[in-house]
Formats: structure tokens, C-alpha cells, sequence
């Protein structure tokens, strides 16, 4: 069992509680993806029109199934908090791992952001509706994520079974709507007829859209996250986000169908919570109150899995020496990551009342998104390092090095979809992670413990 | 047996530096293309109110199923406007796009090379 000091020379050690299963897993992908199918997906309409969205989700979909592949392999082997990050450290080396640290810690703090943003605005319509006009959202931006971390600095245990019970509630929703639909019968509620257009800006239009596809699935592997914490992380870890990811697939297409045979693709495109205005659009209240409230879970569930991964991200690094130390300690009694999840909360809601929720997204894809293509070569480099045969993996996934190629080409598909409409946004995201890149190898490393970085029992790896 | 290196300690003064560092850092990078951007935007914005002065349903192109929907939720076509001409610029710059793929190569190679350094003193210190 893992074990972690409590606080900066204390001496006293203490490990994070194995006490989660399959299904806690499941929850933890797919909570914090689910509430991409409520508001985000669809900027893809924005940026190449309806039909470019459909081709951005299946195709954004191919790049998450290689991703969820080669994340149970890897993580069902290295089985240790920190995830993706932990992966670096014992395949590329420590600078990665500090950028891949990075990577999860931004990516998951500003959706955790996006999230707050999203119930805040919510409300905002919410109370619209009630004659209410004019809400401030701030005092609801602060209030989910103070709760949020309140909850999961009192353990994971009960973080992730509320977010198994409320993700659930939010996926049954958009198969109610779905049905609701009565999605069979074209003209009587949906109108794909009149409403889907031509690609609005070719060809071009569609590779755009693919940048803001992969809202409809980012998060889904943070459920290396919780490696640590599962009773089996080599039957766990699989199954819960091979079961995700088919989750997000279908939940993904029936929201697609939805929303688009409802509203005009120039306005789905720019919608705060899209598939809360496809509900009022049908004129039952009963509907809508239910999509109200599945959205307000789905950003919920979303921001609880964001504060976890995010914190334990941060706890990795900080237990490694990449960040001051402070921050790698536990809970004595409640065996959580506290420093580092009380650290983020400001963070999170200081991002959320910039109101800027394009930005906001763009900066969580493109930090995934430089995570993803680290898992492309490090896929690669683990089956040449330590061959199947060398050490224990608790799952080989099929087809190697297949979906480690498809994986970097859609990447760098995606990188170009951001280039077109983002171009600023991309330039100066890299710039953040070069220059914390150079601060990490002129000032940091000298704080870290050369062999300390290699925790794994493996041999020796090949070439070294 | 080689020697194994012996970080110094880091007091509190340099912690403090180091998370503000990286939250610095976090918050230039989310701002900077909103400043380049705020002008352009402002731009646009004023530039698509005026072009939705007047604008019906036939300048927009908007069906008769397209417009039902729009009334229904709430949008008259001065409104849909807005909307409806806010559209991307796709046109690619080749020197950006160039820039652009050099900066993200070149991160990448940067950090493998100085990784691959890295990982050799961690092998070492781990196996010698």
C-alpha cells in the first residue's frame, strides 16, 4: 500500500484509503464529463454548423476510446495517485511529468471553473423564469465550489457515491428528454428537415469543430486519478472508463439529435445550457424543471470529480517536490489531499468570476489535449521500455501501436481546429506552459530527490 | 557507488514564491488574447448591431421553421441578428500557422530532450 508523509517533516505516514469500486470509477469519468453533453459541446455547432458537430463527436469520440485504452493498460500498471502524471515520471522523465502535472491540475481547475460558471448562470434563467431578473451568479459560483471541496475534504468515500447517484440522475434525463422527443416520428417535435443546414463553412468548418468536440468526453481520464484509492485497480480502472466512455458515446449522439432538430444551429452554437433551452422549447414545465435540474447536477457532479482530480494532481507534485512540499500532505483523520484541495478553491472561483467561459474551455481542452499527445509517445516508449512480458500489467489492450498512432494524428488534427478561431488562445496557453517549463528546470529541480522519482518495482527499463 | 544528490531544503518564503509563480503565470496567459482580442472584438460587435438594424427573416435566410423556432425562444430578427452575423474568420495566416507548429514542435522536443536528460540521473541513482 502507498504510503504518503503527513505533513513536511513530520515523519509520522499514512496512505489515502483503498475503498472504491468499478462503479466510483464510472462515476468519476463520467460525472465530470456528463455535463459536457448539458453546455459546451455544442460551440462545435458554432464552428462548422450542426452536421460538423455529429462528424466532431464520433470523431473526438475515436480519439477518446484510444485514450481510454492505453490509460487502462498504463494505469492498471502504475497504480498510484497522481495518474497520467505518475506515468511520466516512471516513462519520460521529470520534466514531462511536471508539464503533465500541470496539465491535469489546469485542465481540471478550469472546468471546475467552467462548471461553477455554468450553475451560476443557470440559476440566472432559473430565476428569470420565476421574475426574477438580473440575478448576481457570483454568490452561487462560490457557493458550489466551497460545498464541493467542503465534501471532498471530508473524504473520498462519499465525494464520489454522491457523484455516482447524481450523475446517474443527469444521464436518465437526456434519455427522458430523448424519448420525450418522441424521436421516431420527424415534424411532430424535432425538425431536423428545416433546421440542419450545409456545412456553413465547408469543409474547414468541420476540423475546426473538432477543438470544443472534445468537450463532449474531456475529463474521462481522470479516472487514473483514483488508482490509489480503488480496491483493484487492474479490474476497476478498465471497467470504469471502458464503461464510460460508452456511456458518453451514447450520450453524446442523443443529445446531438436533440438539440438539433430543436434550434437553429447560429443559436445552438452560442448557448450557455443548451439542452435546458431545448426542454423549454417543448412547453412542458415538467421537462424543464428536470432539465434544470440535471443540469445543475451534471455541474455539479462535474466540479466534485474536477476538485478531486485536481487536488490529487497537485498533491502528486507537491509530494514529489515539483511544488513546494507543503502541499504533498494528508488528512490525518479524513485521509484526504486537504491542503492542496483548500489551495485550489480560490483558484477555481477566481477563474469562474472572470465570466469568460470560451476562454475558460480553451484553456482546459488545450491542456488535455497536450496530455493526450503525451500519452501517444509515452504508450509507445512503455511497451519498448518494460515489454509485455517483463512486468505485471493488470490489463494489454488490443492492436498496438494503432491506437497510439490514431491518437497523436487526431491531436494534431485538434491542435490546427484550435489554431482557426483560437490562434491567440494557443500561442499564449504554450507560452504558459514554456516558461513554467523553464522555471521548472532553471529553479525547481533542484529541490528534487533524483531516485525518489522511481517508486515502481520493475527492473531496470530497456535503453537506460 | 555514485553518490546520490541532496536537495537543499526550501523554506516558507520560497514556497510562497513558487505557487504565486505559477498562479501568476496562469492568469497572464488566460488574459493576454482577451487584451489583443478586446479591440477586435469591440469592433465586431458594434459593426454587427448596426448590420442587424432592420434585418427580417428573408436578409437572414431563416425557413419558416427556423423562424418559428427563433420566436420561440424569444428572438425577433433585429435579435437573431446577432447572432446569425456573428461568424468566424477562417482564412489562415501561413506565417501564424507556422509560428504556430514551430512553438508547439519545439516545446515538445525541448521537453523530451531535457526529460530523456533527467531520466538517465533518476535510472542511475535508482539501479547504480
Amino acid at each position: 500500500m502507498a504510503t504518503e508523509k503527513i505533513g513536511v517533516g513530520s515523519g509520522q505516514r499514512i496512505s489515502m484509503l483503498k475503498v472504491l469500486n468499478p462503479f466510483h470509477i464510472w462515476a468519476l469519468g463520467v460525472g465530470i464529463v456528463l455535463v459536457g453533453e448539458f453546455m459546451g459541446w455544442n460551440f462545435t455547432v458554432g464552428k462548422g454548423g450542426a452536421y460538423a458537430s455529429l462528424i466532431a463527436c464520433w470523431v473526438i469520440g475515436l480519439l477518446y476510446t484510444c485514450v481510454a485504452m492505453i490509460d487502462s493498460e498504463v494505469t492498471s500498471t502504475v497504480a498510484a495517485a497522481g495518474g497520467q502524471y505518475t506515468q511520466a515520471k516512471h516513462i519520460i522523465g521529470p520534466l514531462m511529468a511536471f508539464n503533465v502535472g500541470l496539465y491535469l491540475v489546469m485542465a481540471y481547475t478550469m472546468l471546475c471553473a467552467a462548471d461553477a460558471l455554468v450553475v451560476g448562470d443557470l440559476m440566472k434563467s432559473g430565476a428569470a423564469v420565476m421574475g426574477y431578473a438580473d440575478l448576481d451568479t457570483r454568490p452561487f459560483v462560490v457557493l458550489t465550489v466551497a460545498f464541493l471541496a467542503w465534501l471532498n475534504y471530508r473524504g473520498v468515500f462519499m465525494t464520489l457515491t454522491i457523484n455516482l447517484v447524481i450523475t446517474f440522475l443527469a444521464f436518465m434525463s437526456l434519455v427522458v428528454l430523448f424519448i420525450a422527443v418522441n424521436p421516431l416520428s420527424q415534424g411532430d417535435v424535432l425538425q431536423h428537415q428545416g433546421l440542419l443546414t450545409d456545412l456553413p463553412y465547408g469543409w474547414i468548418g468541420v476540423v475546426a469543430a473538432l477543438q470544443f468536440g472534445m468537450w463532449y468526453y474531456l475529463g474521462i481520464e481522470g479516472t487514473c486519478q483514483a488508482a490509489e484509492e480503488v480496491r483493484s485497480a487492474g479490474r476497476s480502472i478498465p471497467l470504469g472508463t471502458m464503461g464510460g466512455i460508452m456511456t458518453l458515446l451514447v450520450a453524446a449522439t442523443i443529445t446531438w439529435f436533440v438539440a438539433t432538430g430543436l434550434m437553429p444551429w447560429q443559436y445552438l452554437g452560442q448557448a450557455v445550457t443548451p439542452m435546458y433551452d431545448a426542454a423549454s422549447l417543448l412547453g412542458n414545465t415538467n421537462l424543464q424543471l428536470m432539465l434544470f435540474m440535471a443540469t445543475a447536477f451534471a455541474a455539479i457532479a462535474s466540479a466534485n470529480g474536477c476538485i478531486n482530480d485536481a487536488s490529487r494532481a497537485w498533491f502528486s507534485l507537491g509530494r514529489d517536490r515539483y511544488m513546494p512540499v507543503f502541499f504533498g500532505a494528508i488528512h490525518p483523520r479524513y485521509r484526504t489531499p486537504y491542503r492542496s484541495i483548500m489551495f485550489l478553491v480560490p483558484i477555481a472561483i477566481s477563474f469562474a468570476f472572470t465570466g469568460l467561459l470560451d476562454q475558460v474551455i480553451t484553456f482546459s481542452i488545450l491542456s488535455g489535449l497536450l496530455g493526450y499527445t503525451f500519452m501517444s509517445f509515452n504508450m509507445v516508449k512503455f511497451r519498448k521500455m518494460w515489454p509485455l512480458e517483463s512486468i505485471h500489467r493488470g490489463y494489454i489492450h488490443p492492436f498496438h501501436p494503432l491506437p497510439a498512432i490514431t491518437l497523436f494524428v487526431l491531436c494534431c488534427a485538434t491542435y490546427f481546429a484550435t489554431f482557426l478561431g483560437y490562434g491567440a488562445s494557443l500561442l499564449s496557453i504554450m507560452a504558459f506552459y514554456i516558461v513554467a517549463s523553464l522555471w521548472f528546470v532553471f529553479r525547481r529541480y533542484q529541490y528534487v530527490k533524483r531516485a525518489d522519482q522511481f517508486t515502481m518495482p520493475w527492473p531496470r527499463p530497456k535503453g537506460y | 557507488m555514485k553518490k546520490h544528490y541532496s536537495p537543499p531544503s526550501q523554506g516558507i518564503f520560497g514556497q510562497i514564491f513558487d505557487s504565486l509563480f505559477i498562479l501568476v503565470l496562469v492568469y497572464a496567459s488566460l488574459m493576454i488574447p482577451l487584451l489583443l482580442k478586446a479591440e477586435e472584438k469591440a469592433e465586431s460587435a458594434a459593426a454587427a448591431v448596426q448590420a442587424a438594424a432592420n434585418a427580417t427573416w428573408e436578409s437572414l435566410g431563416q425557413n419558416a421553421v427556423q423562424q418559428a423556432q427563433w420566436i420561440k425562444l424569444g428572438y425577433g430578427p433585429e435579435e437573431a441578428a446577432v447572432l446569425i452575423n456573428d461568424r468566424f474568420d477562417y482564412t489562415i495566416d501561413p506565417l501564424m500557422l507556422v509560428i504556430t507548429i514551430a512553438v508547439i514542435a519545439g516545446y515538445f522536443i525541448f521537453m523530451l530532450t531535457v526529460s530523456k536528460r533527467q531520466y538517465r540521473e533518476v535510472i542511475a541513482e535508482k539501479f547504480d
